[in-house]
C-alpha cells in the first residue's frame, strides 16, 4: 500500500509530469487561458494517458517482449496513442461539442502530446505491474491537470494585471511557468 | 522480422478496425448546408467577419449568429448566394466599403526632419522621433498597410504613400486596424470627397509641416450646399470632416480648399459603381444601361 503512495505523490508532485519533468509544454501553455478549458483537456489527457498506459503496458509485456523486438516500442506506442486520440476525437465531437470546440487544435496534438509516451515509457523501464501502471498513469494525469489548473488560474488573474506592453501575452505565461517550476522544486525533499 | 512485420500490422489491422466502426457509431450529423455555404466562401480567411476563418462563418450563419452580410470580400454576389443557400429573406445589401487614406502629405509635399532607414516598418517608424515626417498625424509611407493586404489592393505610390486600388479592395479591415496612424478608414465605395487630412495643429503650424494640410479655414464648411462638411473638434484642436450620409459628391469643397486637403476621386469606373449600385436579386440583369443614360 505505502508502494503506491509513494507512486501518487511522487507522480504528481514531485516528479510533475509538466513542471518538473517538461513535457507536455504544448497544451500547458496552449490551453491555459481558461479554466473550463484546460479542466476538459486536463480530462481529455488524463482519459489518454491512462488508457494508453494500460494498453501500450499489455503490448509490451504480451507482444514485444516474448518475441524480443522491444526495438519497435516507440513506433508501437505511438500507433496505440495515435489511435486513442482519434477515438477520444470522435467521442467528444458526438457527446460534447463546446468542449471539442475549446480545446480545438490541441485535442489532435495530444497524438503528439510527449507526456502521453512518456509516461508509457517510463511505465515499462520501471517495471511496473498492471496495477502499479494504472496508479502511475492515473497519478501523472492528476499532475498535468494539477498544473494545466494552476497555470489557467493564474492566466485569468493575470487577464486583469497591469503588465507592460512588451510583457503581455506569452512573455509572461512563460515567465509564470518557470516561477511555477521552481516552486514546484520544493517538493522533492518530500520523499 | 516476420514476427515485426506481422505484430506491427496485426496492431495497425485492430486499431484500424475499432477506428472504423467508432466512426460509423459515433458519426456526427453535419448541416449539408455549412458545406454548401464552405464552397461558395471567398476562402481568403481574411477574418472581416469577425469569425477565426470561412469555415467558422459558414457554421455560424447556419446558427443564425451573425448577419450574412459579414463577409465583406464577398459582397454583394456572396449575399445572394447565401441568401439561397439559407432561404431566408433577402434585405437590403450594405454598400460595398473600400479603404481611404486620410493624408496626402508624400514626398514633396509634407517636411521632413530625417531620412529614416531602418526596419521597413510604420510602428518601427514611428518609434523613431514619431516618424520621418514633421508632421506627427500622417502617413509614416512604411508600407505596413500594404504587406498586410490579403489581396494586393494596396501598393505604394511614387510619392511613398500606399495607393487602394478600389477594384481589389474589399473592405476586409487589416489596413484599418495595421495602421499605427489609424489614418486607413472604410468609406463606402459611392463616397468620392474626402478631406485627406487628419492633423489638428492650428491652421499656419500645420501648412509650415505639410503643403496639403487642412488649415481649418473653414471655407469648405461655408460652400457646401448640403451642410455635410465642418470644421469639428478633434484631439487637441480641429480638423475638417466631411459627414458621408449628407454628402452629394457635388465637389464644391474639392474645388475651393486652398490647400488641395479635401481630394475629389475620380469618379469610378462601370464596373465598381454598378456593383455598389446594385441592391442583390432586384431582377436587374445589371446590364448598365441605366448608368450610362
Amino acid at each position: 500500500m505505502q508502494e503506491y503512495f509513494i507512486i501518487v505523490i511522487s507522480a504528481i508532485l514531485i516528479n510533475n509530469i509538466v513542471l518538473s519533468q517538461f513535457l507536455g509544454i504544448c497544451p500547458f501553455l496552449g490551453v491555459s487561458k481558461k479554466l473550463s478549458a484546460s479542466l476538459g483537456m486536463g480530462g481529455a489527457v488524463s482519459f489518454v494517458l491512462v488508457v494508453a498506459g494500460a494498453l501500450t503496458w499489455a503490448v509490451q509485456t504480451y507482444l514485444l517482449n516474448p518475441y524480443h523486438i522491444g526495438y519497435l516500442q516507440t513506433i508501437a506506442f505511438i500507433l496505440i496513442i495515435a489511435s486513442l486520440v482519434q477515438f477520444v476525437e470522435m467521442v467528444l465531437k458526438k457527446y460534447s461539442p463546446p468542449l471539442y470546440k475549446a480545446l480545438g487544435i490541441y485535442l489532435p496534438l495530444i497524438t503528439t502530446n510527449c507526456a502521453v509516451l512518456g509516461v508509457a515509457i517510463i511505465n515499462i523501464q520501471k517495471e511496473y505491474t498492471l496495477g502499479k501502471v494504472l496508479v502511475h498513469s492515473l497519478s501523472h494525469a492528476a499532475g498535468f491537470t494539477l498544473a494545466l489548473l494552476l497555470m489557467s488560474g493564474i492566466r485569468e488573474r493575470l487577464e486583469d494585471a497591469d503588465i507592460p506592453e512588451s510583457m503581455q501575452g506569452t512573455p509572461i505565461a512563460l515567465v509564470t511557468a518557470a516561477l511555477m517550476s521552481m516552486a514546484f522544486l520544493g517538493f522533492s525533499g518530500l520523499i | 522480422m516476420l514476427v515485426a512485420v506481422l505484430s506491427l500490422a496485426g496492431l495497425g489491422a485492430i486499431f484500424g478496425i475499432i477506428l472504423g466502426v467508432a466512426s460509423k457509431k459515433f458519426a456526427v450529423e453535419v448541416d449539408p448546408r455549412v458545406e454548401e455555404l464552405l464552397k461558395v466562401m471567398p476562402g481568403a480567411n481574411c477574418g472581416s467577419c469577425g469569425m477565426p476563418g470561412c469555415a467558422a462563418f459558414a457554421e455560424a450563419l447556419v446558427e443564425e449568429t451573425v448577419k450574412p452580410n459579414a463577409c465583406a470580400p464577398g459582397g454583394a454576389s456572396l449575399y445572394e448566394k447565401i441568401a439561397a443557400i439559407l432561404g431566408t429573406e433577402q434585405s437590403a445589401y450594405q454598400e460595398r466599403q473600400v479603404a481611404q487614406l486620410l493624408c496626402q502629405g508624400g514626398v514633396g509635399h509634407a517636411k521632413m526632419i530625417y531620412r529614416y532607414q531602418g526596419i521597413k516598418d510604420c510602428h518601427a517608424a514611428l518609434a523613431n522621433f514619431k516618424g520621418e515626417k514633421s508632421c506627427n498625424f500622417g502617413c509614416v509611407m512604411q508600407g505596413s498597410c500594404s504587406r498586410v493586404c490579403p489581396f494586393g489592393a494596396i501598393q505604394m505610390g511614387a510619392d511613398g504613400l500606399p495607393v487602394v486600388d478600389y477594384y481589389l479592395c474589399t473592405g476586409c479591415n487589416r489596413c484599418v486596424a495595421e495602421c499605427p496612424q489609424q489614418i486607413l478608414q472604410l468609406v463606402g465605395v459611392s463616397h468620392l470627397a474626402h478631406v485627406r487630412c487628419v492633423n489638428t495643429e492650428k491652421g499656419k503650424d500645420a501648412k509650415a509641416r505639410c503643403a496639403t494640410a487642412c488649415i481649418k479655414c473653414k471655407i469648405c464648411e461655408k460652400n457646401c450646399p448640403s451642410d455635410a462638411v465642418h470644421v469639428v473638434p478633434a484631439g487637441t484642436g480641429s480638423v475638417a470632416v466631411i459627414d458621408y450620409e449628407k454628402c452629394t459628391n457635388c465637389g464644391i469643397c474639392a474645388a475651393k480648399c486652398p490647400t488641395g486637403a479635401i481630394d475629389m476621386t475620380a469618379p469610378l469606373s462601370e464596373e465598381v459603381v454598378l456593383e455598389m449600385a446594385e441592391q442583390p436579386a432586384s431582377g436587374c440583369p445589371q446590364c448598365g444601361a441605366c448608368n450610362t443614360a
